[in-house]
């Protein structure tokens, strides 16, 4: 490409480098710090980066391995970690799949059926998808309530009420998954029908093949904000061992008793996998986010 | 576009196929079985007086059975499921809270009135007057109790192991004359106290008799007596109490209103003190401001600095890009519940890092947690950390879109690099950038996580007769009216949780109206 080039550019260059390489430094300055924490002595130890003396200790109570310090006393693990990120994973794996049946199957219709109310439903949850599930906790919270009294799994602090509650988020993966339906062609599916296929069996054996890779995004999304999502969780669960990641990760922190060190190693182990699981489907995950708007 | 509708209204005939059918059969049995469930929950709500539920249940199990019966309503069963999910955790939700709002709905006023009514019926006071008089007897482990009235009347129990604490029903027996040995001193009453409050003691003639006073039992009565007219009694205060359905209580002559209450419609109450009441108007309107600038500084802020990067990193001459993408949508990557812990633990005051370098650098340590200011500006450098990825993300791909020659011509006009940021990128990608701006907006207007996480709303507002604080949203100072301290006040919640909703409203109509979206 013949650009026109400034006398200047090397110096530019340099510039921009340093610059990135500044602000990369200042960004990433957390997330090292908090690995480096995880490998210290002790709750309040300070030092540098590096830290001289490894210790551990915090990843065998994260573990929930008991720890026995140099002088013979034995630390237990304060929280259940592991139980938290399974209790996490559990409830995610279950609502994307539900999440991936409901959006797919009304994505299906939206993208190649006329029908009555079409156009205001696309609209409507457009619209909807915007109202946070926070503002209407005590509405949701009452009618897990009453739902507990009659079916238990539905109940309050049971994770069958928070897999359910987050059926409401389909609207977003909706419009995500249309949209790919929409730029597959549809002359495969007619010459299946025409072959005598019904319409779900056009939608089950030709279209979907088709549709893996969106399949995966909106599942991996979905996933995403499913572990991430904290005030649902927080007003519905109750007990110990049922908490989420997300809910019981803050009590590391509570105000009286800040366990520095061992919240650092518990948030490297839970947010690692999660860390390289998005950076490698980065690719796919961002195309869905950024059409849709919002990260939960 | 190609749209199906091979299979609509025509006539289904037997397939030929076997597993088919049996497949459709079973179908239709999950259906039907779905259709009895919802009803048998509509039934069960309905006798238990919630209404608002039994509906709800009943409206989602016959627009089942309706959409998955009638053969032109085939598209519409593809769809069904997540409108579904929508209208009741959605919807449904949101209908119920704009109702809670004309309510008192509250932990003072939260039961039924037949449920409230009936624990009021329940509760029991010691008659003084017919008290019996307590002496202990020892006998080898265990000890008997003896109680003796002014008319005469002398009970015995049963040796009782009184180190047994828990609430009991206890038979005693007339008896002509006290146990002859001597009976035990105050002190074994007084250790054993706990255990005889427990102790629920059965007359031959059905009275129970409870602990009243140190050296007394007493008969229990009912406190409240039912009156024809809806009215309760009060035989402890020998007054009559009115059950007033303005306020949700039963009250008595002189105003006193007696705890519990039910909820009642309250009309405009809630929103009346949002905007008159000082103690609530003050911190609302407070915490009103705080959202706008908050969501608003994000997005300036996240903009700013996604942009500039955006930019940087669409410059060809740049080795390495990749790299530093990777690096830069890192703070994208980590959940952010986990981030956000991490910054709460890095501006601790006391061993903060943050503070820790502040202090060696220049030898300040600021308060990030306990100074309003310094605490709002924490959150802003937080969101931004949070935030500026997405941003980048949206403007790089923006970007990408804008023809290069516009650059050459600028560089040969002499053109430099501020200039093709300004004159050149900055007005090419606003515009489709506005409705995903208004997007961003909304979410951080409500972006409760990262209050609750980081600051839960402190330091607080002084003075306000809500828990209010200087950090607060308007979501996290809703959460904390329903859920937080002992008054949890529903319907106050509720009334501030719908103004939100007209304001999200408004912002997302907006929003399709910029965004042109096509159905």
């Amino acid at each position: 490409m013949a650009m026109v080039q400034p006398r200047s550019i090397g110096a530019r260059r340099l510039g921009a480098h340093l610059a990135l390489i500044g602000f990369v430094s200042l960004i990433v300055f957390p997330l090292l710090l908090v690995i480096s924490i995880s490998f210290r002595e002790g709750n309040f130890a300070s030092g540098s980066l590096i830290p001289e003396r490894l210790s551990l200790e915090h990843w065998s109570l994260a573990l929930g391995i008991p720890w026995e310090r140099p002088d013979g006393s034995i630390v237990q693990p304060p929280f259940p970690v592991l139980l938290w990120l399974w209790n996490s994973i559990k409830v995610a794996v279950v609502s994307s799949v539900l999440i991936l049946m409901l959006a797919t199957t009304s994505a299906y219709a939206f993208a190649r059926m006329r029908f009555k109310g079409k156009e205001p439903l696309l609209k409507g949850m457009l619209i909807f998808q915007m109202f946070p599930a926070v503002l209407s906790l005590v509405a949701l919270y009452a009618l897990f309530d009453r739902l507990g009294q009659f079916v238990g799994w539905l109940g309050i602090n049971t994770h069958g009420a928070l897999i359910v509650a987050s059926l409401g988020a389909v609207a977003l993966h909706i419009w995500t998954i249309k949209g790919y339906f929409e730029s597959i062609d549809g002359s495969l599916e007619e010459a299946a029908m025409v072959d005598g296929a019904s319409t779900w069996q056009a939608f089950r054996y030709i279209l979907l093949p088709l549709s893996i890779p969106i399949l995966m995004v909106v599942f991996i999304l979905a996933f995403v904000m499913s572990i991430m999502e904290y005030p649902m969780a927080s007003v519905l669960l109750v007990d110990e061992h049922k908490l989420t990641l997300a809910v019981g990760a803050q009590q590391y922190l509570a105000d009286h008793n800040q366990r520095w060190g061992n919240f650092a190693a518990a948030a490297v182990l839970s947010g690692l996998p999660i860390t390289v699981a998005f950076l490698i489907c980065q690719r796919w995950i961002i195309g869905g986010l950024t059409a849709g708007g919002v990260k939960g | 576009m190609y749209t199906t509708n091979a299979s609509r209204g025509l006539p289904r005939h037997r397939s030929h196929h076997l597993s088919e059918r049996y497949t459709r059969w079973a179908l239709r049995c999950v259906i039907a079985a779905l259709v009895i469930a919802f009803l048998w929950l509509v039934m069960a709500f309905h006798l238990n007086g919630q209404w608002m539920f039994a509906l709800l249940f009943l409206v989602l199990g016959g627009s089942l059975a309706v959409v998955f019966t009638k053969r032109t309503l085939m598209s519409h069963r593809y769809i069904f499921p997540a409108v579904a999910g929508l209208g009741v955790f959605v919807i449904f939700p949101l209908l119920y809270t704009i109702g809670i709002s004309f309510s008192n709905y509250s932990s003072s006023n939260l039961l039924s009135e037949e449920r409230v009514r009936g624990q009021l019926l329940s509760q029991t006071y010691p008659q003084a007057g017919d008290a019996f008089n307590l002496a202990l007897y020892q006998e080898e482990e265990l000890i008997r109790l003896y109680l003796e009235s002014s008319q005469g009347q002398r009970f015995v129990s049963s040796p009782l192991n009184l180190t047994n604490q828990e609430t009991r029903q206890i038979g005693i027996q007339s008896v002509d004359a006290p146990p002859v040995q001597d009976p035990l001193g105050m002190r074994a009453i007084i250790q054993a106290r706990d255990s005889l409050q427990g102790l629920r003691l059965l007359t031959p003639e059905g009275t129970e008799l409870r602990m009243a006073g140190l050296r007394q039992f007493a008969p229990m009565v009912n406190r409240y007596e039912a009156r024809d007219d809806g009215s309760l009694y009060d035989r402890r205060e020998d007054r009559v109490l009115i059950p007033d359905q303005t306020t949700g209580f039963f009250v008595a002559d002189n105003g006193e209103q007696i705890t519990p209450g039910w909820p009642v419609n309250v009309g405009f109450t809630n929103y009346t003190k949002i905007f008159t009441d000082p103690d609530i108007r003050g911190p609302f309107m407070q915490i009103f401001v705080w959202t706008f600038v908050f969501a608003a500084l994000t997005v300036v802020l996240t903009l700013a600095v996604g942009f500039v990067l955006a930019s940087l990193l669409q410059w060809n001459q740049l080795k390495g890009k990749a790299i530093y993408r990777t690096l830069l949508i890192l703070p994208y990557a980590v959940p952010a519940f986990i981030s956000i812990l991490i910054f709460k633990g890095m501006f601790n005051q006391h061993f903060g890092e943050v503070n820790m370098i502040l202090d060696t650098l220049f030898g300040i340590r600021p308060e990030w947690f306990t100074d309003p200011w310094l605490a709002r500006s924490m959150l802003l450098i937080v969101n931004t950390w949070l935030g500026y990825p997405y941003m980048l993300l949206l403007c790089m791909g923006l970007i990408q879109a804008i023809p290069q020659d516009l650059y050459e011509a600028s560089a040969v006009d002499g053109g430099g690099p501020l200039t093709n940021l300004f004159k050149i990128t900055l007005p090419l990608i606003i515009k489709p950038l506005t409705p995903l701006l208004i997007a961003a907006f909304a979410f951080n207007f409500n972006n409760f996580v990262l209050i609750a996480l980081l600051t839960g709303g402190n330091p607080d507002i002084l003075g306000a007769s809500t828990p209010a604080g200087t950090t607060d949203l308007l979501v996290s100072y809703t959460y904390r009216i329903a859920f937080q301290d002992a008054g949890q006040n529903f319907g106050l919640a509720a009334a501030i949780a719908t103004l939100i909703f007209l304001l999200v409203a408004g912002m997302s109509l907006l929003n399709l109206r910029l965004s042109k979206v096509k159905v």
